[in-house]
């Protein structure tokens, strides 16, 4: 088990992202009425936000880095480092963190890279930036994160479709001598690499004329090998078995109780899901935010959007103590205790057009 | 493990079952709705209930009401 620390990082503020056009899961008519009232129940969306053929995940990260520097009033030839987490990227080459160090005019001396995490992708990408700035690479640094879903989900699937929305957000850290450590648990199963998938499109299965054959999987079921494959009984088996221990390994580490965390962010994979890793961990209800019902599960943004949507009034002003899981794709899941002071939170933005 | 305690849980836990209408050989697929999302419910509800964990397979083998109850009872005693 990997548990480690990351001292001196400050997370100076979030910002979060999501395109203008709204869906519905009460219009989603694949299925019937019955159906879609025991769905949105059961997964906790009730509408999420979907992209216009495109826009990127990068374009949505712009607008939420943009807002959020100008908010911090940072001198964009001070950032370091900028780490771009995704699953959809702008170019299959090159990676989308240098057009976003151009875009955002950061100076040429910026590290810059894509990171290719979902679910987990946050409290990944918060352990690799704070761990390159201990090494001396940055006083400041840009974690953004995010994905496109939407686009790549098919209409016909019901197990996939009605779950995903499309969101970019924004992290700010800095480097403060003296600031208590993040502590980390990261962790990895690749044998469950297939309940979470996308099968064609990368090297091993290049895409050709069958990519696009689309094909009835099952009852309510019909995608092509372009679309998302979302294992639901292997994804929550995995949920349900691993992210309590991580949880509780975390806290034990720590010598932390469950009341000393103001906030368990979870990643906003469902509502069952959700409820059920709360319960088996005991945790009171108003500790635990959700953004699902709004959002849907939008990949490695739902934590920092879930906090800009759920909790910034509790952050903004505050000093509070979070405690951040992500768990999905991959498979891959990972959880962080981080002590917040005054972090900035401009309201969620609306990507317009 | 009590079959008749598994089954009154099983009907809170599904918002379209009624109480006291299930009985021990009643085929699943003709009481209610046992469908995926279905499914998952009941997989949460073992879950926290009796901490043990289901797949998929062995959800489509489970015809009966008393089929998952052997299920889950097996899996509690092999714990």
């Amino acid at each position: 088990m990997s548990i480690f620390q990351v001292p001196n990082i400050n997370l100076a503020g979030i910002s979060a992202c999501v395109p203008e056009k709204i869906f519905s899961n009460h219009d989603y008519d694949w299925i019937s009425e019955k159906e879609r009232e025991v769905l949105i129940k059961t997964i906790g969306v009730s509408k999420k936000h979907h992209a216009k053929k495109g826009l990127t995940t990068s374009d949505l990260c712009y607008v939420a880095a943009d807002r959020l520097l100008n908010e911090l009033e940072w001198d964009r030839s001070d950032i370091d480092l900028l780490v771009f987490v995704s699953q959809s990227r702008d170019y299959i080459i090159p990676a989308t963190a240098g057009l976003l160090q151009d875009k955002l005019g950061l100076s040429k001396s910026c590290i810059a890279f894509d990171v290719s995490l979902g679910c987990s992708g946050y409290v990944y990408g918060l352990s690799i930036v704070g761990s390159l700035m201990n090494n001396g690479a940055a006083k400041k640094a840009l974690l953004l994160t995010g994905d496109i879903s939407t686009l790549n989900t098919s209409y016909k699937d019901k197990s996939a479709y009605p779950i995903f929305g499309d969101a970019g957000t924004a992290t700010a850290l800095e480097f403060k001598h003296g600031h208590s450590p993040m502590l980390f648990n990261l962790q990895t199963d690749g044998n469950g690499y297939d309940a979470i998938i996308i099968p064609d499109g990368g090297i091993r299965n290049f895409v050709d004329a069958e990519s696009l054959n689309y094909k009835k999987i099952s009852e309510g079921i019909y995608r092509n090998n372009l679309n998302i494959i979302l294992d639901g009984v292997k994804v929550f088996n995995f949920s349900l078995r691993e992210v309590k221990p991580n949880v509780l390994a975390l806290l034990q580490n720590g010598d932390i109780e469950i009341m000393d965390i103001d906030y368990f962010v979870f990643h906003q994979a469902n509502r069952l899901m959700n409820e059920t890793i709360r319960k088996q961990l005991k945790i009171p209800p108003e500790k635990v935010p959700y953004s699902l019902k709004n959002y849907g599960n939008t990949s490695s943004a739902s934590i920092p959007l879930t906090i800009v949507a759920e909790i910034s009034n509790m952050v903004k002003n505050k000093s509070k103590t979070l405690l951040l899981s992500g768990f999905g794709v991959g498979l891959s899941w990972g959880s962080v205790i981080v002590e917040t002071e005054n972090v900035t939170c401009p309201p969620i933005l609306i990507y317009k057009g | 493990m009590n079959i008749n305690d598994f089954i009154s849980r099983i009907e809170e836990e599904f918002d379209d079952i009624k109480p006291g209408i299930l009985e021990p050989d009643d085929i699943l697929k003709e009481k209610f709705t046992w469908d995926s999302i279905n499914a998952l419910i009941f997989l949460a509800h073992v879950n926290v209930e009796y901490d043990v964990e289901i797949t998929a397979d062995e959800l489509i083998e489970s015809k009966t009401v008393r089929d998952l109850f052997n299920l889950v009872e097996s899996k509690v005693e092999t714990k």
